[in-house]
């Protein structure tokens, strides 16, 4: 219930075609008229938004690309950077997209947007590892409406095409080409992973909230009795944005299937009880505790 | 240290000894025993497993709530940790005080307050080779 794949795959006898290499591009061409100043330059915790963004995709994919305007290639915030430059006449991310997938006809690409300051490894962990490489693209259900997030997305080669043509036809969102092509949609587990941010205020509140709580933080879970068997393990470090100990829980308890529920559990935070709706810091230490049989 | 955790057997004669006082009229103890049945399962061995620092905490809070609510001389708890066989000690509670009456009342107490609140778990290993964590597994059935 976590995906939902538009069209049918070939059935599991069907020889399947080796799965496309993956780049990252990152979106930092667009005009960014509500927020008044290049989105790509805005600085969170003293760093460019689009020095963020690379170091993240760097992390999980080697090669990374920025992609451009024509009249950006000398920017000296992207030029050092590997660019693709819009190739295609228009505006708006599709350009872009459109642009990298031409360059590169055998590629997949991880699609990165630069007004995603809350993205984090977790978010993009799992959009590699549930990619299915058989449909046009891997993405997220936005958490407010359940519409793909184009901008956060893995597009396959084969959407290369297929977006031209749309292009062509005079169409330019790309999300709604994800609404009528086949897709994998995902369930973030990483909940504030693609709240954007386009205004001044929404800029003032993001970088609030990142200094207050660090984009991703790393926690380490112990785990005992029956949760530790159902874990396969003791102990584990994650980084997550959950930002309470009962959202902590919904997040693992998704990852390793506990058939326990919250509510039969409590939950202690650095050794002392907690309540679920305690605030966790980066460093915490967390233990969930079954129904307790001593004696 | 008025609650604590072992790995090997409880020396009752040992605790006890840390309970005497010249003030005190009575001296209460309980011991809780590994028994060959639950809930209709024959039962063959246990394992204990604590989550030891909240434990502690936990435990040396109930103690001394107990020590609160009763004119109590000395108690002490003492909770088995690993795997243990059929008769073996599991716990062990003893409590002096002047009179047997709050020696009686504050060891019920403690036991039960270390059964309810202390991070302790209990698996039951069963005559059918099956295994279950005590109070859940079946209430996580229930929930599936």
């Amino acid at each position: 219930m976590n995906t939902r794949t538009t069209h049918a795959k070939p059935s599991a006898a069907a020889p399947s075609a080796p799965v496309p290499p993956l780049y990252a591009l990152i979106l930092a061409g667009g005009q960014s008229s509500r927020m008044q100043q290049d989105k790509a330059a805005l600085l969170y915790q003293g760093k460019s938004q689009l020095d963020r963004v690379h170091e993240l995709a760097s992390r999980h994919v080697a090669n990374v690309f920025v992609s451009v305007r024509a009249d950006q290639v000398d920017d000296p915030a992207r030029a050092a950077k590997s660019l693709i430059v819009d190739a295609v006449a228009g505006e708006g991310p599709i350009v872009g997209i459109r642009s990298a997938l031409a360059a590169h006809t055998d590629v997949a690409w991880l699609v990165i947007a630069c007004d995603l300051p809350f993205l984090s490894d977790t978010a993009l962990e799992q959009l590699l590892a549930e990619r299915d490489p058989e449909v046009l693209a891997t993405t997220f259900a936005s958490t407010h409406d359940g519409l793909p997030e184009p901008l956060c997305a893995i597009w396959e080669p084969a959407a290369g095409p297929a977006l031209a043509a749309y292009h062509e036809r005079g169409r330019q969102c790309p999300r709604k080409f994800l609404l009528t092509h086949p897709v994998r949609l995902l369930v973030p587990r990483d909940r504030r992973a693609l709240d954007n941010v386009n205004t001044p205020d929404e800029y003032r509140d993001a970088e609030a909230s990142l200094q207050s709580s660090p984009n991703s933080q790393r926690l380490c879970i112990q785990y005992f009795a029956l949760l530790r068997e159902q874990a396969g393990r003791s102990e584990e470090f994650v980084e997550t944005h959950a930002a309470t100990a009962a959202a902590l829980y919904g997040e693992l308890s998704a990852r390793h299937h506990f058939t326990l529920a919250r509510e039969q559990l409590k939950v202690a935070v650095n050794s002392e009880f907690a309540e679920w709706s305690r605030a966790l810091r980066a460093g915490d230490t967390v233990v969930f505790i079954p129904p307790v049989a001593g004696g | 240290m008025r609650f604590r955790f072992t790995d090997v057997a409880i020396d009752t004669a040992a605790a006890r000894r840390e309970l005497l006082d010249s003030g005190a009229g009575g001296y209460v103890s309980f011991e809780g025993w590994v028994r060959d049945f639950n809930e209709g399962r024959e039962v063959t061995r246990l394992e204990y497993e604590a989550f030891q620092p909240l434990a502690l905490n936990e435990g040396e809070r109930i103690v001394a709530a107990a020590a609160a609510r009763y004119p109590l001389k000395h108690a002490l708890c003492i909770h088995r940790v690993g795997s243990l066989d059929l008769t073996d000690l599991a716990v062990w509670v003893g409590v002096s005080a002047v009179h047997r009456g709050e020696a009686f009342d504050a060891c019920r107490y403690i036991i039960d307050e270390v059964k309810h609140r202390v991070p302790i778990w209990k698996k039951e290993h069963y005559r059918d080779g099956l295994s279950g964590w005590v109070n859940c597994e079946r209430c996580a059935a229930t929930h599936d």
